[in-house]
């Protein structure tokens, strides 16, 4: 974690100007007609001019977005619009797909992540993720949330412990499971291995959680408990969704980014992209005319 | 700190990755340095086509086409056998067998290709030859018709998994087509699914022959060992691997007879090299013919 | 299931009792009777397999059976090779094996794991792919000739169980690589991407994810290898065995007695052919033993593994 840190200090101090200096808010969303609204919070995460490759093949262009401490936003789009590949530059996971390029700068609270001094590990455990589909590790309930502290460096047994019945709380999975902890994670249902993923990433005490269309592969039931529990996780952690699902977005989110086909079209208050979207694109879309 | 040790330990995985490579290597210099000496007493020429094998006669006599044609001789016998049962075992596994035969004929083929080859070197020398010998009237049983018998059953399993694999990969769409046009299931076997595995099928060959033509312990036990070229299926013979493993407990270090059976090693390595390389040829373009990557 | 369809349709277009009288359907007969015949020429390729290993087994079994027993499993040879037992060639095995398996192991694992996991550059993996390849294709007693010249004579352990073990271990090398890449690949990418998002490093993802999850895999290739180990002889004519050394091996650098040696060296050497055709017997048969109930494992733990992900 201290590397991190001391690496942006260093890096930041040599370009002459401190984090604070960019906190405020920081409109620099063109795509937007200038709404930079952040609640008057300073952003967490903000990218400027990202362009994005595979191989030679361009997936995003000239992106350029902030999001806001402690908010839902929402990234909704149709297929291939490069909404979850955005995301994924967020804690680098691009880089485990060979041929992959990124230009541009990613700021997580004013320090360049993409740069080549910041450790993606290091990064990672700021920025956590949930996927598309559940991924439990194949061990026990209470050996894949105490995977992440361990790799961690967390050597004290009444610790780990403590935070593995924290994560389960906090990702109100505890009742239903507490009598498992022993048992195989592959032998959860859907939803409660998401929201088991859910836990597992929050007791590395991330600062931002990102989730790549976590209730893709799940019923109804447990969609609308990830989706309360994305509510109830708000007031600590600043979150980003990934959805094609437009109800969704608007149940959970704050704010709400349109992206299609690489480009980001729209970004604003999710109550003003659902009933007044500005850009005849993202109405088309939400009306359900494509995508 | 963690990333110095995050690329030491890749460096780490790569070096021992190439040990694989590195013993390849190791066989073929060793093989060149230890069989090239024989050369400066017998010209290329003679030695693979001399036709006489007397290494501790006086003088010595290094020709081993007598020795090549035996190996030759048994990987053809053996292919006949070991073609047709198992490509046949493969097709009606991938064809014919249901699950519930699958699960019991599939082990019973890897469990046939785990028998190690001094049994099936003995079970040839104290059932299959004597046997042999009596079924057919032999002065002897131990001949090159036995060899290529066992040799056959041996190489079955491996030609029957092979070749099973190269079936699996055939698309499910093209049995429909043909089903779709009126073909029975025989004439979907013969005209589309066959044709379209056939490459992999002459990968399962070419590596049953590579076993075959390399199978040492069997041969010693069951081929009789006479060093001279083969007139009749019914003689005696001894093929490379045979004459290399019975002579080089003999061979004194640094003589002529042991370069000589370096030298043999060498011609049977390339001759198995050149199988295998063809193999990987032929299986990489069958699997780009059907769209697989790998 | 698949049969039982195959039957129902030649029963439909071979019509048994009734003549075919058209021209049609006398083709459609011969139709049918070409698939019945050509299915049946199939089948009995099929039995053969069974024919092979059931004749195999029972010979064997039937003169071997006899003449096993506690003595023969727990003592030494006696009266030159015609009486006693053959434990020293039971534990000349063991050592080979477990020495092969000791050096292969460490070695295969880490080049699947590279192959699998660091992603290098197409035309190493293709190199290192047509290597391994060939390192399998390379004929038993080309290794023995390498073991030979290298660890007997270049490295100077003599005719030892460490000069065996190398050799043996080269040549179980590919084996061990290709199980365990095969067991790596099935591991999904899906938890390598929740491992590394959680901030550990590619190297503690693979030790404390990709290779736990592989280990039955891994475990399938090793027992696989020490089945073909234990049964190889050519390697190790001219590395390790000996025809016979009196009482056990004490030392890696010592000969040994090895089983499938023995069985040779019974069949082609000594003076009392009867008698050691009897204990030839035995020991075959305590090697098939060995070797099939070794491979019958790595099958069932294969099949059984095959399900983890499917679920």
């Amino acid at each position: 974690m201290h590397d991190l840190n001391v690496d942006y200090e260093r890096q930041m101090n040599a370009e002459g100007f401190h984090p604070s200096l960019v906190k405020g808010p920081v409109g620099i969303n063109t795509n937007s007609l200038g709404e930079s609204d952040t609640f008057g919070l300073e952003p967490k995460i903000t990218a400027r001019g990202v362009n994005f490759y595979y191989g030679s093949k361009r997936a995003l262009n000239n992106i350029n977005i902030s999001f806001a401490q402690r908010r839902v936003t929402a990234i909704i789009g149709p297929s291939g619009c490069g909404k979850s590949t955005f995301i994924r530059l967020l804690n680098r996971m691009h880089e485990l797909v060979p041929g992959a390029r990124l230009e541009g700068e990613i700021l997580l609270d004013g320090l360049d992540i993409v740069s080549p001094a910041c450790d993606a590990a290091e990064l990672r455990k700021r920025v956590g993720m949930v996927f598309q589909k559940p991924n439990p590790f194949p061990k026990t309930v209470f050996e894949n949330i105490a995977y992440g502290l361990e790799v961690n460096g967390e050597t004290d047994k009444r610790v780990i412990e403590e935070k593995v019945v924290d994560s389960l709380k906090k990702a109100a999975l505890w009742g239903e499971i507490k009598d498992r902890l022993r048992d195989s994670a592959l032998g959860l249902s859907g939803g409660q291995q998401q929201r088991l993923c859910i836990a597992r990433c929050l007791a590395v005490s991330p600062e931002v959680l990102l989730f790549d269309e976590p209730c893709a592969s799940l019923d109804p039931i447990s969609t609308g408990k990830i989706e309360e529990l994305i509510l109830e996780l708000k007031k600590d952690y600043t979150i980003i969704i990934v959805t094609h699902n437009m109800q969704q977005a608007a149940r959970v989110s704050d704010r709400t980014a349109f992206f299609l086909m690489g480009d980001l079209i729209e970004e604003g208050r999710t109550d003003n992209i659902f009933k007044a979207p500005r850009d005849r694109r993202t109405e088309d879309y939400i009306t359900g005319r494509f995508g | 700190m963690n990333r110095r040790k995050e690329k030491l330990i890749k460096w780490l995985f790569t070096v021992t990755a190439f040990a694989s490579l590195a013993f390849l290597v190791g066989i073929v210099l060793v093989l060149f340095k230890e069989a090239l000496p024989i050369f400066k007493t017998v010209s290329p020429k003679a030695f693979l086509l001399g036709q006489s094998w007397y290494p501790t006669a006086e003088p010595p006599e290094f020709g081993i086409l007598p020795l090549i044609a035996a190996s030759l001789w048994v990987t053809a016998g053996a292919l006949v056998i070991c073609v047709p049962l198992g490509v046949g075992s493969a097709l009606y596994l991938h064809e014919l067998a249901g699950d519930k035969q699958r699960a019991v004929l599939k082990p019973v083929i890897e469990i046939l290709a785990s028998v190690p080859s001094i049994i099936y070197g003995f079970f040839g020398m104290v059932v299959m030859a004597p046997f042999l010998q009596e079924a057919l009237d032999l002065p002897i049983g131990l001949t090159a018709f036995t060899t290529s018998v066992i040799l056959g059953v041996m190489a079955t399993p491996t030609v029957a998994s092979i070749a099973e694999d190269a079936l699996s990969y055939v698309p499910r769409s093209f049995r429909e087509a043909s089903f779709a046009v009126g073909a029975d299931r025989w004439q979907t076997l013969t005209k589309v699914i066959i044709p379209a595995a056939g490459s992999g099928i002459s990968t399962a060959v070419i590596l049953g022959m590579s076993r075959a033509i390399g199978e040492t312990m069997t041969v010693l036990m069951v081929a009789g060992g006479s060093a001279i070229i083969p007139e009749s299926m019914f003689d005696p013979v001894r093929p490379m691997t045979a004459a290399i493993a019975a002579e080089m407990g003999e061979a004194p270090v640094g003589s002529d007879h042991y370069h000589a059976l370096f030298a043999i090693a060498l011609i049977l390595f390339l001759i198995t090299f050149v199988f295998n390389v063809a193999a990987e040829l032929i299986s990489r373009r069958y699997r780009l013919k059907l769209g697989l990557s790998r | 299931m698949m049969t039982s369809a195959y039957v129902s349709m030649t029963a439909a277009t071979v019509p048994a009792a009734v003549p075919p009288k058209t021209a049609q359907a006398r083709a459609r007969a011969r139709r049918g009777l070409v698939q019945k015949l050509g299915f049946g020429a199939l089948g009995l390729c099929m039995a053969a397999n069974i024919v092979f290993l059931g004749a195999i087994l029972f010979f064997i079994a039937a003169k071997g059976l006899g003449a096993i027993n506690w003595e023969f499993l727990t003592q030494v040879p006696r009266d030159s090779m015609t009486a006693g037992g053959v434990a020293p060639a039971i534990l000349g095995t063991f050592y080979l094996t477990l020495g092969a398996i000791l050096f292969s192991l460490p070695l295969g694992v880490a080049c699947a794991v590279y192959l699998t996991e660091y992603s290098p550059k197409g035309w190493i993996v293709n190199v290192l792919r047509i290597s391994i390849n060939n390192l399998a294709g390379v004929p038993s007693v080309v290794f023995g000739l390498f073991g030979l010249t290298v660890f007997v004579k270049y490295m100077g352990f003599g005719v030892s169980i460490i000069a065996g073990s190398l050799t043996l271990g080269i040549l179980a090398l590919p084996v061990i690589i290709s199980a365990s890449q095969e067991a790596l690949t099935a591991v999904p990418q899906s938890i390598r991407e929740a491992s590394l998002a959680l901030g550990a490093t590619q190297w503690e993802t693979i030790r404390r994810v990709v290779l736990p999850a592989a280990l039955p895999g891994i475990l399938t290739g090793v027992i696989l290898s020490v089945g073909r180990v234990a049964g190889e002889t050519a390697p190790i004519l001219f590395t390790a065995a000996a025809f016979y050394v009196k009482g056990y091996p004490d030392s890696p650098f010592s000969e040994v007695m090895a089983l499938p040696y023995h069985i040779y060296a019974l069949m082609t050497e000594g003076t009392h052919p009867e008698e050691q055709t009897r204990i030839a017997y035995a020991s075959s048969l305590l090697l098939l033993g060995l070797v099939l109930s070794v491979s019958m494992l790595a099958i069932y733990i294969r099949q059984r593994q095959r399900k983890t992900y499917h679920a």
